[in-house]
């Protein structure tokens, strides 16, 4: 038991080094999956409703029966819904994407482990060869070639992004493979599938969650990168991307267009990331 | 006699790439029979029984040989066929007990892990079977000890769950790969006789693989002698310690520190080093290592009958004066 708290102490609390516990940037995160999930509820108004003469409203004015606590935009519609609204996308695509990037990325890295050979040789050269193009530029040019769209924002983020997974699984299945207790479960008479995600999957789960964090960070920032092109989810939907692209026109003007959804963004990013670091360097003995 | 036997090998190879590390190796285990393979490391002995469970994998591969389990061949290149008999007809245990399991998953799940793999039980059966089965194996309040993961056991009691999974589907032979290495003295005491025991109970054939001759005095009926990737010598254990026939054999029970011996001696050890893989000598392998070598060891010496002994094989020209030695 006490063992147990100790281990959570470590995991949230910051080391010697000091700094910001890691528990506010969880409490962060928390908040905007909650803010994501119940967008509905929590927004004063649809986020998609114009208002032509409340248009460019800086924050804390009233026009025409709407607060707009943080403003509003320059057709009128109400920026904190918009930036709620924003949450859903942002948090949707990041998620979705690491999943299935995760999924392909993972099983094909094991089976590149386990297998060796020919599949060896094929999955790790096509990984080479993802990771030796820019991945921004591989969603660009895919997006440009599918259109945009939500599912088509998460279909390119996963198919640029599963080389980072299997490199780690690849690595990782390789270490483990030779582990007494896969040999062992092989003379019991396991399969390959049942060796693969019985007995080396739960194994080596820890690094890949780290991965998978940092990547949800990143894909936030994809996600937000293609829809300031206008190659992400397409207007009315509110996006911070999109909503940052449009706010760089006004901001000299309304610098609470851009400023809101801009300082979201950095929450998020901000908090995963610090998560990761969090959990890799708690995952890692060697710099424990 | 043959239909007797429950695992016969004839002519074994294994090479690992170009090289040739198990050459010729034959032997047979009868039903119930407890065979010891004997030989220091790199002699071909964990490779040997790796090979008989289909397990060969890597740069290493069988280069020749059958292998019968009850008079059936076994397919030991094809995966999918030597599965199906892993765990159910064969079974294999290692050494690090504790290494051995899967840090993930509770102990009955692992004891339980053959019949589930085999579709020979229900979840349910399985667990249930698996705690009887620990129980059997002298594990204290099993029900409790089964939802535990290996790293709350100790080592002794993680190699009694290695033979607990290894035993549960009543395979026709166990293969123990060093099952006592990693254990101290009282603890492989009681493996050893928990061993002796299922071979009584269950008629399970053991193929015990160890350099450690404590061992295969209290265990083995019948020993075979590995030396560089192929059985020199083969006979009844007593045979065996009272009357060795190979030289090797006979310089290597002479390492074994007497408690009658002289004091203050030296500790008796054999010349010179298992030679690298790549540099086996023509002829007779131990012969660079060999006080009784002559030029006639240069040719093979094949695996012959030793006089006025039953079932006492050894593969050397000087057998008649290895008595001689040391």
């Amino acid at each position: 038991m006490s063992a147990l708290t100790t281990t959570w102490r470590r995991l949230f609390w910051p080391q010697a080094s000091g700094g910001v516990p890691v528990g506010v940037f969880v409490a962060i995160l928390a908040a905007l999956v909650i803010i994501a999930i119940f967008a509905p509820l929590i927004a004063p108004y649809n986020p998609d409703s114009q208002n032509l003469m409340g248009r460019l409203k800086p924050p804390g004015t009233e026009a025409r029966g709407t607060y707009y606590l943080l403003g509003s935009d320059e057709l009128g519609r109400d920026l904190l819904s918009r930036v709620i609204y924003g949450a859903r996308v942002s948090l949707s695509v990041a998620f979705l994407s690491v999943v299935l990037s995760g999924a392909v990325g993972i099983t094909l890295g094991m089976l590149a482990g386990y297998r060796g050979g020919w599949v060896e040789m094929v999955v790790m050269r096509l990984v080479d060869i993802f990771l030796s193009i820019p991945a921004i530029l591989l969603a660009i040019i895919m997006v440009s070639v599918l259109g945009p769209g939500f599912a088509n924002v998460v279909l390119v983020l996963a198919l640029t992004r599963w080389p980072r997974y299997a490199r780690v699984a690849y690595g990782q299945t390789l270490a483990v493979s030779n582990q007494p207790y896969v040999r062992l479960a092989k003379a019991m008479g396991a399969g390959p599938l049942r060796v693969l995600f019985l007995h080396i999957l739960p194994n080596i789960l820890a690094p890949l969650a780290v991965v998978a964090t940092l990547e949800f960070g990143l894909m936030v920032l994809f996600e937000a990168g293609l829809s300031f092109l206008g190659l992400g989810v397409q207007p009315p939907t509110a996006s911070w991307g999109a909503m940052l692209s449009v706010g760089r026109n006004y901001v000299s003007t309304a610098w609470w267009i851009a400023t809101f959804p801009g300082l979201c963004l950095f929450l998020l990013v901000l908090s995963v990331n610090l998560i990761g670091d969090r959990l890799s360097a708690y995952l890692n003995p060697k710099s424990r | 006699m043959a239909d007797a036997q429950t695992l016969e090998i004839r002519d074994l190879g294994i090479g690992v790439g170009q090289h040739s590390v198990v050459d010729g190796v034959d032997f047979s285990i009868g039903r119930g029979e407890i065979v010891a393979l004997v030989g220091e490391s790199g002699s071909g002995k964990s490779l040997t029984a790796l090979a008989i469970m289909g397990l060969l994998s890597g740069s290493v591969h069988q280069t020749g040989g059958t292998a019968t389990l009850e008079g059936e061949v076994l397919d030991l290149g094809n995966d999918a066929a030597m599965q199906k008999l892993r765990g159910t007809s064969l079974s294999m245990i290692f050494q690090e007990p504790v290494a051995s399991l899967n840090p993930l998953l509770s102990v009955g799940a692992q004891v339980a892990e053959s019949l589930i793999v085999h579709g020979r039980a229900t979840r349910r059966e399985a667990w249930d079977r698996a705690v009887e089965m620990l129980r059997d194996l002298g594990i204290p309040a099993p029900e409790q000890r089964a939802r535990q993961l290996p790293s709350e056991l100790s080592g002794g009691m993680c190699q009694r769950v290695m033979i607990a999974s290894a035993l549960i589907a009543a395979p026709r032979l166990l293969i123990a790969d060093e099952p006592t290495t990693a254990l101290d003295v009282t603890i492989q005491a009681q493996i050893l006789d928990l061993m002796r025991r299922l071979r009584d109970e269950t008629k399970t054939s053991v193929l015990i693989i160890t350099h450690d001759m404590g061992v295969v005095a209290s265990i083995a009926d019948r020993v075979c002698v590995m030396y560089g990737g192929r059985i020199v010598e083969q006979a009844e254990v007593h045979a065996l310690f009272a009357a060795p026939r190979h030289p090797y054999t006979k310089l290597l029970l002479a390492t074994i520190p007497r408690l009658d011996g002289a004091r203050k001696t030296e500790l008796f050890s054999i010349s010179g080093t298992v030679p690298d893989l790549s540099a086996w000598p023509e002829g007779c392998r131990f012969r660079t290592r060999c006080p009784l070598a002559s030029d006639q060891c240069a040719t093979r010496p094949p695996l012959g009958p030793v006089a006025g002994g039953e079932g006492h094989v050894t593969a050397c020209w000087h057998s008649d004066r290895v008595e001689d030695l040391v």
